[in-house]
């Protein structure tokens, strides 16, 4: 228990996704059977235990210590799991004390009754330490938090035995806790787990950007063009009367997306698009987010922004698995399949006629509807690969929006970036003539140079305001002020930010040190972008 | 005599009317008595000062050799008769040199604890119960969420790390009286053999530290010399805290910034700072330390001071001891 508190504390607090691996390699390379298991259960969400609320955990700790105290603490800690394994009175310091293991609380956990669960609990907590405490805590009450997906994961496993992801992708959802068959494979003492189970996951494939100078070499009639739809990828697979539905991880959200789910009375594999709305009347992506990250799906929520796939790819059909047929005879497979399928939740993707190269520009450029981010490029004779291949797949997005904001806060880095204000919050002008104020707009990290980083971070030292932790606050107004060119993907209202927007994959793509922050765009000029 | 006419707040700090002196003072006074090195207790300036041989040295370092008009070095447990009251100064484990002052006059005994620790420090001397009638103790983490763990616990934390990421640099934030060098010390007793490298800062304490032979091994400058970043690569940097977000610290390569505070206790004290590696070492008592001193020196009446006074003046009162705040001006209730 001890080694996966600790693993926790350190995955909370360390921000590069490579440091994230290294800890969750080793931790899987130190740590036996089942335990590892089990807390890779625990953090790909995958760990049935009692949930226990909170207001059960302040009973408990009523009866332990006294409410003036635990108010203190509580008022000063502000979370409670964090709270109770910090003043969780520990009975008496027996220096023969053995610390559980992760196991064996998941086992008493798992046994506990619903009467008894508390004093389970309890009693676990009183053989803990600390940080095995939280541990424990956090376990009870569901959602680790620790900034790990599912995803970042199984690329340490796939580290951690030299394989590709894809592989794991693939046969994860076969697998159960504490996935003892799956070590044993990665540590090269058994033959690969076999995939038994129905509806699994085929790794996606993906698609490169289009870089400077590629479509020249590109024949155009090699390659078919298709919208990018700006969904949500998902993959759909019914197989033996199982039936789920991936996202592009090879996470399972059908329990999010029932209404689509259940629509499935098909057998085989389709790749497409998640979208909103129905195929006849696409949902803008503000839609979309009406039904994203969400746990459970209200009758109304179904009904107002009901979920429907448009399919982009056909992977299998019955036992025929179609990903080594070339894209033109997988298209047509497909074409005849989603005529059979329930036509409100699914449609298909439809290609884009075009001549050569700049007619296909002049499309991309004017989408027919606001939730397409730019065309997709086939080659006719690409086979379904997993990963993202060179060569047989590029998607051309639309250019990006760019508005002018003007510099207001700069956070320090981590790492590599730990010496340097590189987060930054910027704003635009709001108000009355006369009376303009800066209204934060966004954040963005990255864009720039490290050249440039170090100008700004000069400009951010010697023009500090105001402090607050690893925060400047940094002078701008009408007079004084960084502007920066902002590129973002597109805006969605929001109710959560003062300016009402909330900008997509925002960075910064150009420094203005020229521009006078007076002259900084205004957040009318943002406002007009959501209603289109 | 009532306790609160042998010693109580002014302006300056705590002052004993019988005596004639302060404790600690704030402002420059005719005479101080000093518990410990930190800045916010020894200050320059007074006329004369008594304190502890090695407080006496770290205050000639960091203030030069004349802060004071006259100096005299207080021997541990001896005797010294001000005015007709009688002081003692006694280990306080807190940092080298580090003393509480008992303070005696008609038959009312008050101990003074300045800042003080109970886990082991093998730089300094260990603190002594002195038992009294009112015992002044200090609160940083008067709190029952503060609980050290064993401090070879997280310097083992810091080396495990230090072997998993050995292409970056570890840079431990410590307080550079005290802190910096306990961290040198127990890396030291963990068997870390490889040169130490610190910043300027430290150097001076560092090297008193081992004149009075407290061994931290090898100390070597964090600067670049000729060489660039991937010096660095696999070394632990000892630091004050507020070097880490200097331009200093980018001569390191990839750093793992770490902070040794009692303060690393709390998860989101260590998001803000944005440390990486909390370690929590602290020279303060924890909750449990502060609790078993109190029932530990027997004092019938309890004053609290600097940091968290009303949780531990709680606990008293369910104790069935008289314990009110006392309210000094001027000490940092941050430190650590």
């Amino acid at each position: 228990m001890n080694r996966f508190a600790e693993l926790l504390d350190r995955l909370v607090l360390t921000p590069s996704r490579n440091g994230k691996l290294t800890l969750l390699t080793d931790y899987f390379r130190a740590v036996e059977d089942p335990d590892r298991g089990l807390a890779l259960a625990a953090i790909t969400g995958n760990l049935d235990i009692a949930a226990v609320k909170p207001a059960m955990l302040r009973t408990l700790v009523a009866e332990r210590m006294d409410p003036v105290l635990f108010g203190y603490s509580y008022d000063y800690v502000g979370d409670l799991a964090e709270t109770v394994s910090l003043v969780w009175p520990a009975p008496s310091e027996r220096q023969d004390r053995v610390p559980p293991t992760l196991a064996g609380v998941v086992r008493q956990l798992q046994a506990a009754s619903r009467s008894d669960g508390p004093k389970v609990l309890a009693r676990l907590l009183d053989e803990a330490d600390v940080s095995a405490r939280f541990a424990i805590i956090k376990l009870v009450t569901g959602g680790l938090r620790i900034g790990v997906s599912a995803r970042l994961a199984k690329q340490a496993l796939a580290d951690l035995g030299k394989v590709d992801v894809a592989e794991i992708e693939e046969l994860w959802h076969g697998l159960t806790p504490p996935y003892a068959d799956l070590f044993a494979w990665l540590e090269g003492r058994a033959a690969k787990p076999e995939k038994s189970a129905r509806a699994l996951f085929r790794p996606v494939m993906l698609a490169n950007a289009v870089g400077d100078g590629d479509l020249e070499k590109l024949d155009p009639a090699d390659y078919a063009a298709e919208w990018k739809w700006d969904g949500i990828r998902v993959q759909a697979v019914r197989e033996g009367g199982v039936h789920r539905l991936y996202s592009r991880t090879g996470d399972d959200v059908s329990g999010a997306f029932p209404d689509l789910a259940e629509a499935m009375d098909f057998s085989g594999a389709i790749d497409g698009e998640l979208l909103v709305g129905t195929p006849s009347a696409t949902g803008s992506f503000s839609d979309l987010q009406q039904r994203l990250n969400r746990k459970t799906v209200s009758p109304k929520m179904l009904r107002d922004y009901p979920a429907f796939m448009r399919c982009y790819d056909l992977l299998q059909i019955e036992d025929e698995d179609l990903r080594g047929l070339p894209f033109h005879e997988r298209r047509q497979r497909l074409e005849a399949f989603v005529k059979t399928l329930d036509p409100t939740r699914f449609d298909l993707s439809p290609l884009v006629a075009f001549g050569g190269w700049p007619e296909l520009e002049t499309v991309r450029a004017a989408p027919p509807h606001p939730i397409i981010e730019g065309v997709m490029l086939k080659r006719w004779d690409s086979p379904y690969l997993a990963g993202r291949p060179k060569g047989p797949w590029f998607k051309w997005k639309r250019d990006p929006h760019t508005v002018d904001a003007v510099l207001m806060y700069a956070q320090r880095g981590h790492g590599k970036r730990s010496s340097f204000y590189s987060d930054y919050t910027f704003g635009v002008w709001s108000g009355a003539e006369g009376a303009e104020e800066l209204v934060p707009v966004g954040k963005a990290y990255f864009g720039f140079t490290d050249e440039e980083l170090r100008q700004i971070d000069k400009y951010v030292r010697d023009n500090t305001i105001e402090r607050f932790g690893p925060v400047r606050s940094v002078r701008a107004d009408r007079n004084n002020g960084l502007v920066l060119e902002v590129a973002f993907e597109g805006l969605n209202r929001s109710t959560r930010h003062k300016s009402g927007v909330a900008m997509r994959f925002p960075r910064i793509s150009r420094l203005r040190w020229d521009k006078p922050a007076a002259e900084a765009d205004r957040i009318e000029t943002l406002r007009a972008l959501l209603d289109t | 005599m009532r306790a609160s006419d042998l010693l109580h707040p002014r302006p300056e700090g705590l002052y004993c009317p019988p005596g004639d002196f302060f404790i600690d003072p704030v402002r420059p006074v005719e005479r101080a008595l000093i518990t410990h090195g930190h800045s916010d207790h020894a200050r320059a300036g007074h006329r004369s000062v008594l304190a502890t041989r090695e407080t006496l040295a770290i205050m000639a370092l960091r203030y030069g050799e004349g802060f004071a008009e006259t100096t005299q070095a207080a021997k541990p447990g001896e005797r010294v008769r001000l005015n007709g009251v009688e002081v003692s100064f006694h280990p306080a484990g807190h940092v080298l040199g580090s003393a509480q002052i008992r303070v005696e006059h008609q038959a009312t005994r008050i101990v003074a604890s300045g800042d003080y620790k109970r886990q082991p420090d093998a730089t300094c001397a260990p603190f002594e119960v002195v038992p009294c009638d009112v015992f002044i103790t200090e609160a940083t983490f008067g709190l029952p969420v503060f609980r050290h763990p064993p401090d070879h616990h997280e310097i083992g934390l810091l080396l495990k790390s230090v072997a998993q990421f050995p292409e970056r640099s570890h840079l431990v934030g410590a307080y550079a009286l005290g802190k910096a060098q306990r961290v040198m010390s127990l890396l030291r007793q963990a068997g870390y053999d490889k040169p130490i490298h610190i910043h300027g800062a430290l150097a001076k304490i560092s090297e008193y530290y081992q004149a009075t032979g407290i061994d931290l091994g090898e100390l070597l400058p964090a600067t670049v010399e000729g060489g660039g970043k991937a010096d660095f690569a696999g070394a632990v940097v000892i630091g004050p805290p507020a070097a880490f977000s200097d331009r200093w610290a980018r001569r390191f390569p990839d750093p793992v910034s770490c902070f040794a505070s009692g303060w690393m206790r709390i998860r989101q004290r260590a998001k803000q700072r944005g440390v990486e590696l909390p370690l929590i070492i602290s020279d303060h008592s924890d909750w449990d330390e502060l609790t078993a001193t109190i029932r530990d020196t027997g004092a019938s009446e309890v004053w609290v001071t600097h940091g968290r006074e009303e949780a531990l003046v709680r606990w008293c009162e369910l104790e069935g001891i008289a314990a009110r705040p006392l309210h000094l001006v001027g000490y940092e209730d941050e430190g650590d």
